[in-house]
């Protein structure tokens, strides 16, 4: 690991140690949540007749615990460490930056207090509550004013492309939560859409897909660009391609909300529209994918010796895969067989699992060490031992999603020579389940990753200062 | 849609498109004033980045997703203006099965239909299926009842229509009527059936009688009486009060408790004394019904389904309890 001749920078890495720490904790949590309701599925019992244990609160709570507790604190934690790495100054804001830390922990927790108890918007990854979106607000200007402070005082004169695509992702996560949070509240925990009828699903498609788009995508490119060019100790293959994928991603993943809408009662417009820009969307996407990969040219070699790297490269490939299907899955046409079924939800897991959190995963164990004065992680065959863990639960779980996804979209389709339907939906049900089981297989070999990761990330911050020593490779 | 939000979409849409071509253009030039493959000379904690050119497949690509973009735009339509084909994927401002069913109706009589995605469905359907209702509506439904092609047609539509309350197997459950045995609300003919299903069935409305009875005793004692009618042991002096008061429900359900169908009249009243139960037989559930009232509802299916999908679904109802 090279580090530049920077160390004359006092750098504010405790806020970093504090959200990569609690990056692994809600990894956990978050993929232990998924794995239960994944249970219940099969064995509906399993929620044991108490009502905040039911499917219906868990889900939520799954999707914001994987979203915006682990994924979210992933990215505070390599945002915060890139921009002050690539900017060679300390954090600015002081003590803002130690109150973007507690106060995402506190909505976090409001989330997983709240959830369970049945307060919610309806709206899909937009359940909390309006006092808790108002907590967020606030912490998301604090954490914009902290990320954009520091760009504004840097100490060279480009801002560098991983910074680009932070700075768009917080910015743009502002503007979507805001206006989709937009509510009359009539109550401490209750509130109601200012947004009427098909206009209201227009706006959470908008948030929902650009949660998608910004979150998860466009700020994880952030840790990207860093991660793997520093990991693989190879320039980035093209500055003018990251470029152009950076305008046009940021820009045409407004437009693919009403791809989640088709065959509603949204315009024919604007589901025409938003089929059309999520094609257009695909090239820019795989810009990413490429210059990433590419960045390795010349360096493959490492690949067969660093499992970070292996995990940061395989995450490309799924980011690659992903970026794909969704656009194919944005045809009209497609989404008719598509929609409704388990295919979207193998969709979204091959990018949760396989780009955002594979990427988070590799940058961690790259970040670990350094934060806490390691030459290495403890054991760098443990990373090993989860890359293929992580790597097979991914699989396990796409595949059994896809079968069962398309198994459905046939069978809810079929017709008799009268014209009637082939199957009823329990048909269908039934018919599921044992994916439902592979799926939840893959499961849990993801959180048992995620456990021998938090094992290797605690003997690590364990250990004597300074005796785990890097590995010198030829 | 109002023009100023017409302008809004086309300028925002046809105008970042225009962008992307412009913003390849530029970057496939090396503009940059560095040789093509050379490092940029900027250095980020010990990151370069070079100036390799893009991929030609890659911008090739990218420019014919945009073109087909603009053409698939000017077929389909972009806000508000609904494109070169006319195409629509339904009818618009529909605010009923009827009105829908007329629209489609008109819409194919001009040929304008065939621009409607709904109506163009519409009508394959029916030119595929329809004969083969035609045909099953020219007989009766008694002889549908005994056909065992028909009866599959019929079934396949129950579960898809009906199987939600009445269940698969069409036994019902608490609220829902049992279709398989010979009690019946309304009546268990083939016509009695049909027209439950075309023009569905409100029932009259079990009024909450717990004020009219006196309170919880009076309940108590009716509740005992209607227990007794089907020959279960119950407290004697209770039953025989509840006796008395069950006068105000024989108009409805008969002097018996034989039910309003026994009587032949129309307001759907359960027989009491058959130890069938549509809202439960307990004790509990039986003083609940009379404590707060009952209101069973069947949706009519007429404009849903269409008289001759309803004949078939007669014919598979009627089938369930004949032997």
């Amino acid at each position: 690991m090279t580090q530049s001749n920077t160390s004359a920078v006092d750098y504010n890495f405790n806020v970093v140690r504090q959200f990569t720490v609690m990056t692994v904790i809600w990894g956990i949590v978050g993929t232990l949540v998924g794995v239960l309701i994944a249970a219940q599925l099969i064995w509906p019992a399993l929620n044991f007749d108490t009502p905040w244990l039911t499917y219906s609160r868990l889900r939520p709570l799954h999707t914001n615990a994987v979203i915006f507790a682990f994924g979210t604190s992933a990215l505070f934690a390599t945002s915060y460490y890139v921009v002050q790495r690539t900017s060679q100054v300390r954090l600015f804001g002081g003590k803002l930056a130690a109150f973007t830390f507690w106060g995402w922990q506190a909505v976090i927790l409001s989330a997983i207090i709240s959830l369970p108890l049945g307060y919610t918007s309806t709206k899909e990854y937009a359940e909390l509550e309006w006092p808790i979106d108002i907590l967020i607000t606030i912490v998301w200007v604090s954490y914009a004013i902290v990320f954009f402070g520091t760009l504004i005082k840097r100490k060279v004169s480009h801002i560098y492309v991983a910074n680009w695509f932070f700075g768009a992702f917080i910015i743009t996560v502002a503007v979507l939560h805001i206006g989709n949070s937009m509510v009359i509240p009539i109550a401490g925990m209750k509130s109601y859409s200012i947004y009427p009828g098909a206009i209201d699903a227009m706006m959470q498609w908008w948030y929902g897909h650009n949660a998608v788009g910004f979150l998860l995508t466009a700020g994880f490119l952030g840790i990207m660009y860093y991660f793997v060019p520093k990991q693989a100790e190879r320039p980035v293959y093209s500055y003018r391609l990251s470029i152009v994928h950076f305008w046009a991603l940021v820009s045409l993943y407004i437009w693919a909300g009403p791809h989640h809408l088709h065959y509603t009662a949204l315009p024919d417009w604007a589901q025409s529209v938003g089929m059309v820009m999520s094609i257009v969307l695909f090239l820019p996407s795989w810009g990413g994918m490429i210059n990433g990969i590419m960045t390795l040219s010349g360096a493959w070699h490492k690949l067969r010796h660093d499992p970070i790297l292996r995990f940061l490269i395989v995450s490309l490939s799924f980011y690659g895969m992903s970026t794909f299907e969704g656009p194919m899955m944005a045809i009209k046409s497609v989404n008719a067989l598509s929609h409704y079924t388990d295919w979207t939800v193998g969709h979204v897991h091959s990018g949760a699992l396989g780009w955002v959190a594979m990427v988070s995963i590799g940058a961690m164990y790259h970040l670990i060490p350094l934060l806490f004065n390691q030459g290495r992680m403890y054991s760098i065959r443990l990373i090993n031992v989860h890359f293929w863990m992580h790597t097979a639960g991914i699989v396990l779980y796409i595949v059994a999603m896809w079968i069962s996804g398309v198994m459905q979209g046939l069978m809810w389709r079929a017709v008799n020579t009268d014209g009637t339907l082939t199957y009823s939906f329990v048909e269908s049900l039934t018919a599921s389940y044992p994916f439902y089981f592979i799926r939840f297989l893959g499961g849990v070999l993801v959180v048992a990753g995620f456990i021998l990761m938090a094992y290797n990330m605690f003997k690590t911050i364990g250990a004597k200062d300074g005796s785990l020593k890097a590995i010198e490779t030829a | 849609m109002s023009s100023f939000w017409s302008i809004w979409v086309w300028v925002l849409t046809l105008g970042s498109l225009v962008a992307y071509v412009f913003l390849l253009r530029w970057c496939l030039k090396n503009f940059t004033g560095v040789k093509e493959g050379e490092s940029m000379g900027h250095s980020f904690d010990g990151i370069e980045e070079l100036n390799n050119p893009l991929p030609k497949w890659w911008s090739t690509f990218f420019l014919l997703t945009i073109i087909w973009a603009f053409g698939y735009i000017a077929l389909y339509g972009l806000g508000g203006w609904s494109g070169l084909l006319g195409w629509k994927s339904s009818n618009q401002g529909i605010l009923n099965i009827a009105e829908s069913k007329a629209k489609t109706i008109e819409n194919l009589a001009k040929d304008s239909g065939v621009l409607v995605q709904y109506d163009r469905e519409v009508a394959q359907a029916n030119e595929k299926y329809g004969p083969i209702f035609e045909a099953y509506a020219a007989r009766t439904i008694e002889d549908l009842s005994t056909d065992s092609e028909a009866l599959k047609v019929g079934q396949r539509l129950f579960i898809q229509n009906c199987a939600q309350c009445h269940g698969s197997d069409a036994h019902g459950t608490t609220g829902f009527p049992n279709l398989a045995d010979k009690d019946w609300l309304y009546g268990g003919t083939p016509e009695k059936i049909k027209e439950t299903i075309m023009h569905g069935r409100k029932a009259s409305g079990m009024a909450a009688w717990s004020n009219v009875l006196g309170g919880e005793s009076g309940v108590k004692e009716v509740a005992a009486y209607v227990i007794s009618l089907s020959g279960r042991s119950v407290n004697p002096d209770l039953a025989k009060a509840g006796k008395e008061k069950f006068a105000l429900c024989a108009s409805c359900h008969g002097p018996d408790g034989q039910g309003s169908l026994a009587l032949g009249l129309p307001m759907g009243a359960p027989n009491l004394s058959d130890n069938i139960w549509l809202y439960g037989g307990s004790q509990r559930a039986i003083e609940e019904s009379i404590r707060n009232g009952r209101a069973g509802v069947m949706p009519p299916w007429k404009d849903i389904l269409g008289e001759q999908k309803v004949h078939v679904i007669s014919a598979y109802v009627y089938s369930l309890s004949q032997d």
